[in-house]
């Protein structure tokens, strides 16, 4: 502190021992919040209110009407059950790899943990692309031997589960993978050493301690899961009543003429942003939980 | 506080943890596989294989099966160059922002009080949680024809431009975050008291700590910008050598039943996508390594 007498007084208050109050008073402070908000405001939560409000724009009755029409209903379905078998099979192969990759070591380990996360940052039409050209029947690498045994992937929902899985494989990996390190084996071993099974030790012991690990990542790749597009879009065909999921609906009743297109563009863009939202609030309000000891 | 759905990439299993679980972190210990591990290993090696592994190959593959005069011819043809140039340009200029943007946001979030602050860190990963379709939708209503605000970019190159902002969002503010949180106040408050002013402070103080987490994040949502599509279905029109982006241009190969030239330019953006993740491994090992 005696070097600073020294010099000429700075231009803050006098009181050094408390610079973290007086900034929180600085000018510099508000500007910087103002500026944040507004560009939030203007970027997300304008944008995001006016869609709910053009839903709701003709009244509830269209809106109602829409969630009854049979391309919409089929749609959802369609959209939940793929999703479903993604998030399953993603959740199955998520806790696996997980395991191998913190408890094992084995050639190509490195570069596997970091091809885990190429679909994070791939493009959705890369994917799209990837798979057609193996398993399209046509021109597939595979695709017509397969199709020759009478499994079609491509335009059909196998296809659309691949695609999907494929864009949310990360999500769960890199949920479970620092909880799996930092609770270590020490428990595992224990029960392993009094007579239990693996299955058990892994049921009774490693299971309770990544439950909501687990539960996170399940529900962002839930959340991923019903709102892929572009991915989807290509292997999928998009054909109404067969292969058309929520995404896809949307998009098609957007871009057609009338009122009541529009308004069941909306509503299912309603529905699939509640969803989203909701998965948001569900994983934001469990997670800090698992952050404290 | 931390809570996001876009956990830092940067965490990886060998690495060395995160900063904030440093006090209750176990050294980690691995051993060789068993023969039930091998099992697993290679029922999940092969399904990764079929969904992940072979299917990129067959890009790269298909990209190089008419030579690569063929492959040069489809990636400078004028309507794909242009493509490409205006998808980097725009992925560069929004990443710009997000460096300046996500580190203001993040610093606001870590370090200022106010009511509300709450529902800021739930808006902030909603572009990510957000389908991409309803995101073009989302900014269609205030950016669109149809705007309160009385302008109307839809169609536009600024649509793109708002497309890419709006999706990648979350990157930079989420990966800076956790560090700022990490930092303590007390080493600022000492080169304050030392007189140096706040430009100083930032520049040779906090600028330094957070550098590596604002790599990341640009990385990150420079990878998320070039691979959009889903926004920009709506928003931007997708009009040739105007406002349409490398994905839609592949797209449009895909309908035209011209694979090889869309695995051309699928192998830009693959390309671009691996390296990111390189970068990012990088980066997160020095990291590790300083800590």
């Amino acid at each position: 502190m005696s070097d600073t007498l020294a010099r000429p007084a700075p231009q803050t208050t006098p009181s050094r021992g408390k610079v973290v109050t007086v900034r929180s008073r600085s000018p510099f402070r508000w500007v910087l919040r103002v500026v944040v908000i507004a560009y939030l405001f203007l970027l997300v939560i304008w944008p995001v209110a006016l869609v709910a409000k053009a839903t709701f724009s003709q009244g509830l009755a269209p809106v109602l009407d829409a969630l009854q029409q049979p391309e919409v209903v089929f749609a959802f379905k369609l959209t939940l059950s793929v999703a479903f078998w993604a998030v399953l099979i993603n959740t199955a192969f998520g806790i696996v790899i997980s395991l191998l990759l913190v408890r094992y070591t084995f050639p190509g380990r490195r570069a596997l943990s970091a091809m885990i996360d190429v679909p994070l940052s791939v493009s959705p039409i890369v994917v799209g692309l990837a798979l057609l050209l193996v398993y399209s029947g046509r021109t597939g690498w595979m695709g017509r031997a397969l199709e020759s045994a009478g499994l079609q992937i491509i335009y059909a929902p196998p296809g659309m589960i691949m695609a999907t899985a494929f864009v949310s494989l990360p999500l769960v990996i890199r949920e479970l993978v620092p909880v799996l390190t930092e609770i270590g084996t020490e428990q595992e071993q224990a029960a392993r050493s009094l007579g239990a099974s693996p299955l058990q030790s892994f049921l009774r012991i490693t299971l309770p301690a990544i439950k909501w690990a687990l539960l996170y990542g399940v529900v962002l790749s839930l959340a991923r899961s019903l709102g892929e597009f572009g991915a989807v879009k290509i292997v999928s065909g998009g054909v109404a009543m067969r292969t058309q999921t929520a995404t896809l609906l949307v998009e098609e009743r957007y871009q057609q003429f009338g009122v009541e297109n529009t308004i069941t563009a909306y509503t299912a863009s309603f529905i699939l942003a509640l969803i989203a939202v909701l998965a948001l609030v569900v994983v934001t309000s469990l997670r800090p939980k698992e952050n404290q000891p | 506080m931390t809570a996001s759905a876009v956990a830092p990439l940067v965490e990886r299993p060998d690495a060395a943890p995160s900063p904030n679980r440093r006090g209750r972190w176990r050294r980690r210990r691995t051993t060789a596989l068993t023969p039930v591990a091998g099992l697993g290993l290679g029922i999940t090696m092969l399904w990764f294989s079929l969904l992940v592994l072979i299917p990129l190959i067959a890009i790269l593959v298909q990209a190089s099966s008419g030579g690569w005069q063929a492959y040069w011819d489809a990636l400078t043809s004028p309507q794909t160059a242009a493509a490409l140039r205006l998808t980097v340009s725009q992925a560069l200029l929004v990443t710009l922002v997000n460096i300046v943007m996500g580190t203001a946001i993040a610093w606001v979030l870590v370090r200022d009080r106010f009511w509300g602050k709450q529902f800021l860190e739930v808006v902030i990963d909603i572009p990510f949680a957000l389908p991409t379709i309803v995101a073009g939708l989302v900014l269609l209503s205030l950016y669109g024809p149809s705007s309160p605000l009385g302008v109307d970019w839809a169609n536009t190159r600024v649509a793109v431009f708002l497309a890419f902002l709006f999706v990648t969002l979350p990157f930079v503010v989420r990966t800076v975050q956790p560090v700022l949180l990490e930092l303590e106040p007390e080493v600022e408050e000492a080169a304050a008291s030392l007189g140096a002013s706040r430009y100083v402070t930032f520049r040779s103080i906090i600028l330094p700590a957070l550098a590596p987490a604002i790599t990341s994040g640009a990385a990150l949502s420079f990878a998320r910008g070039i691979s959009e599509y889903g926004s920009l279905v709506l928003l931007s029109g997708n009009l040739p050598y105007s406002t349409e982006v490398a994905s839609v241009r592949i797209l449009s190969y895909v309908e035209g039943d011209k694979l090889t030239e869309a695995a051309a330019v699928a192998s830009i953006l693959l390309v671009v996508a691996v390296l990111v993740i390189v970068v990012l491994d990088i980066i997160s090992r020095r990291v590790a390594r300083h800590v």
